[in-house]
């Protein structure tokens, strides 16, 4: 949703205009001056025989800050972070066949998350392809299912364009991935250098400005309502639509939700809003959605971990569902009042529908109001100490965003530290929290926090990744010691594949099948992360006690000449609470273990 | 669930059937029929692609597809508002006994032979799903060695075209 076009205010010096013509260059000179004039300043990749002719003028480059990664998975989450963390679109470079691959997982994630890649990718000489040539793959085949588009390009003269139109793709409508795939003839070839090209996407119109009649509608529902939710998830971030959401918000007077991908969108420290819904929601987020009688549902897509049993979520409620993508509305959940639109667009114009609507008279909804600060109080977040006398994770978590603020960026593996994070950390602003919500990618954070880092050179930004985690991506420390970009890395370890542990442990009568991994308390420390961050030129931390967590964290933000990882040492028995069970309603979310709230419901 | 005849207005580029069929697979839609061709127009081709599911469903997909790059208008066509043609090839066992008959079950359906041998004709029909079934029905008995068929064509009654509305905006 973000509306970055092509910024056609710096068009103008590319051509030269002195001799009318064209200048003649080679396609691989055309994708670096492509990328420089669309407003790329930082590319991250690894170079690979199909992509070589790219390289030898990006080394030229003024503009653009190549970052060599070790890893091209890490390249494509570093793109994610870049571009999550800033809202411009992230790049990321990748040769053939593995190089080009490796990129899959990225973008697949950033497909789910809807975030604005440009992934870059190297193909063999064309008369080659379809030979099984050396290092070939059907990149662009690959990701047909998860991209927004994928182009190849054959022709030196089509680069220009394709790369545009990719990169046009990639960052309006609904933002996503785009790949363009480039023969290694096409970068070898000569052709002339028009600029600006000429896009050619007939089938690419994405709706912006919402439909009147829908406004109106979805505000005679909202006045009626007694028991409205706002459910917002992370269009309205993608959108940049935050100052929107809250004045509509405060107008309206009801509360908030803020899925996982949403968390900042809306300030965790307004009254109105609940905390995060869903699996691991707060009690109070989640029965809301399940009592409302109007869900305001904002760039949310009704994912199962926010729904639980889809046909049993907020049984009750009438919908209003706005987005950006008209595939996403009725997809899981039939709605009242459909509104396809940019939420930056469209949230002004509800609330100018509803103001008018509503002539000065608040919204009846004390009594809903009173319920939920019932619950809230019954039920607020909080966790027990472990009772093996070893670190809380929800603990070091929250130190960690209570020191670092939020103004710092927090970039988080998956697991149970992800949901900590999502629970523990206060959130004030949109593109702090950075996660893989969709996908569900290990390995995110490291390379997502190095591109944030990137992107926001002058804020603190934590990479908080789990033990199992951090073992799939921590190869780009390197790329950090390196290149100056010093993340913080705080592993929360507890010796495991914490939350499939956590399911072995609920629902497997606690055998953990293949979900130790010996690196923390009393193992063999295999490997010893502290020892890793030395061996990447990293300062690294060991952290046991209570008592030294706030000065490591510390000692984190104030070390800036390389990354830092700290190792904190933590229970492997700590549990995310509150907990939906897969498959059930939502209604029988449980606060701890065995301890579900009493709530009516008529099921 | 009941039967809906989509038209689609694509570009003519690479891929674009796997992008299609793709998204069908992915989704967990089932594509009854799907013919291609070229459009009047340079660079454009028509897919008309029959699909058997209910209403919602049917709206998701219609969204989905829409959502393709390549994919410039979708329309869907009614049986009432629209001409849809099958086109089938028949090869049918014949002897001398039969193969009066057969020809005379060809001439009844307005079909035509198009190869004869002597144990063997190769019968051409054209028709709506109806006439085409019905044929193949009194066909079946002499003995139906081999069938090759066209996804279902369709195209809107009266003037309009799906192309030229794209092209007014």
């Amino acid at each position: 949703m973000a509306s970055e076009s092509v910024p056609t205010s710096t068009l103008a010096s590319a051509t030269h205009a002195d001799s009318g013509a064209p200048e003649v260059i080679s396609g691989a000179a055309a994708v670096v001056r492509t990328l420089e004039l669309l407003g790329v300043t930082d590319v991250f990749g690894l170079p690979g025989g199909a992509i070589l002719p790219v390289y030898d003028p990006l080394m030229d480059s003024k503009k653009l800050r190549h970052i060599l990664v070790r890893h091209e998975q890490g390249a494509g989450h570093a793109a994610e972070g870049y571009a999550s963390a800033s809202g411009r679109v992230g790049v990321c470079i990748a040769t053939s066949g593995p190089g080009a691959t490796n990129l899959v997982t990225a973008i697949a994630d950033a497909y789910m998350d809807s975030v604005p890649i440009l992934a870059i990718t190297g193909q063999v000489f064309s008369h080659l392809m379809g030979t099984d040539a050396f290092q070939e793959a059907d990149i662009v085949g690959i990701t047909m299912p998860i991209t927004k588009h994928s182009f190849l390009v054959t022709k030196a003269e089509d680069i220009p364009a394709t790369i545009a139109a990719a990169y046009h793709v990639c960052s309006t409508g609904r933002p996503g991935p785009v790949l363009v795939d480039i023969t290694k003839d096409a970068q070898q070839a000569m052709a002339p250098f028009i600029w600006p090209p000429v896009m050619d996407l007939p089938g690419y119109r994405p709706v912006t400005k919402a439909h009147g009649k829908q406004i109106q509608a979805a505000a005679e529902l909202i006045i009626e309502a007694k028991q409205p939710v706002f459910y917002v998830g992370g269009g309205i971030v993608r959108a940049g639509a935050s100052a929107e959401l809250l004045a509509l918000a405060e107008a309206i007077g009801a509360p908030v939700v803020t899925t996982l991908m949403a968390r900042g969108a809306f300030p965790d420290s307004h009254i109105q809003n609940l905390g995060m819904p869903g699996m691991h929601g707060t009690v109070p987020a989640v029965l809301a959605l399940q009592d409302a009688d109007l869900l305001i549902t904002l760039g949310a897509r009704f994912d199962d971990r926010v729904t639980g049993k889809a046909e049993l979520f907020a049984p009750n409620a009438k919908v209003i569902h706005v987005d950006i993508d008209p595939a996403e509305i009725g997809k899981i959940r039939q709605v009242e009042v459909p509104i396809v639109g940019d939420a930056k667009d469209v949230l002004p114009d509800l609330l100018a529908a509803y103001a008018e609507l509503a002539n000065g008279k608040k919204l009846e909804i004390s009594e809903w109001w009173a319920t939920l600060n019932g619950l809230r109080e019954e039920y607020p977040l909080g966790y027990t100490e472990p009772a093996d006398g070893l670190l809380s994770p929800q603990y070091v978590i929250s130190r960690i965003g209570e020191i670092s603020g939020p103004e710092a960026v927090y970039a988080s593996g998956v697991g149970q530290h992800q949901m900590w994070s999502a629970q523990f950390i206060k959130y004030e602003r949109p593109n702090a929290w950075l996660n893989s919500g969709g996908a569900g990618t290990m390995g995110y954070s490291v390379p997502a926090a190095m591109g944030a880092k990137v992107s926001q050179p002058d804020r603190t930004v934590w990479a908080i990744d789990g033990d199992g985690c951090f073992q799939m991506t921590n190869q780009e420390l390197a790329t950090c010691t390196l290149n100056n970009i010093p993340i913080k890395v705080a592993i929360i370890n507890n010796s495991s594949l914490g939350m499939v542990r956590q399911w072995q442990t609920l629902f497997y009568d606690g055998r953990h099948s293949n979900t130790d991994l010996n690196t923390g308390h009393d193992t063999v420390r295999v490997p010893d992360f502290v020892k890793l961050a030395d061996a990447y030129g990293a300062l690294g931390i060991r952290v046991t006690k209570k008592s030294e967590v706030d000065a490591a964290i510390k000692l984190a933000i104030e070390t800036n000449d390389r990354p830092v990882v700290i190792d904190f040492v933590v229970s492997a028995d700590a549990m995310v609470w509150p907990m939906v069970p897969q498959g059930v309603s939502n209604s029988y979310v449980q606060y701890a273990k065995d301890h579900a709230p009493t709530w009516d419901t008529d099921e | 669930m009941s039967t809906h005849v989509l038209s689609l207005l694509v570009e003519d580029k690479p891929g674009l059937l796997t992008r299609v069929a793709g998204l069908f697979a992915r989704r967990g839609f089932n594509i009854e029929s799907l013919a291609v061709g070229h459009s009047e127009i340079d660079g454009l081709s028509r897919i008309t692609i029959v699909v058997d599911v209910d209403i919602l469903p049917l709206e998701q997909i219609t969204k989905q597809l829409n959502k393709l790059i390549n994919v410039i208008k979708i329309v869907e066509l009614d049986q009432t508002q629209s001409v849809q043609r099958e086109h089938l090839l028949i090869k049918v066992r014949v002897d001398n006994a039969s193969r009066s008959q057969v020809l005379e079950a060809v001439t009844l359906f307005r079909a035509r032979v198009v190869d004869v041998a002597t144990d063997a004709v190769v019968i051409e029909v054209t028709g709506d799903s109806g006439k085409v079934n019905a044929l193949l029905r009194v066909l079946e008995p002499y003995g139906i060695k081999e069938i090759a068929q066209s996804g279902l064509l369709a195209i809107g009654r009266g003037s309009k075209s799906i192309t030229e509305r794209v092209f007014k905006n």
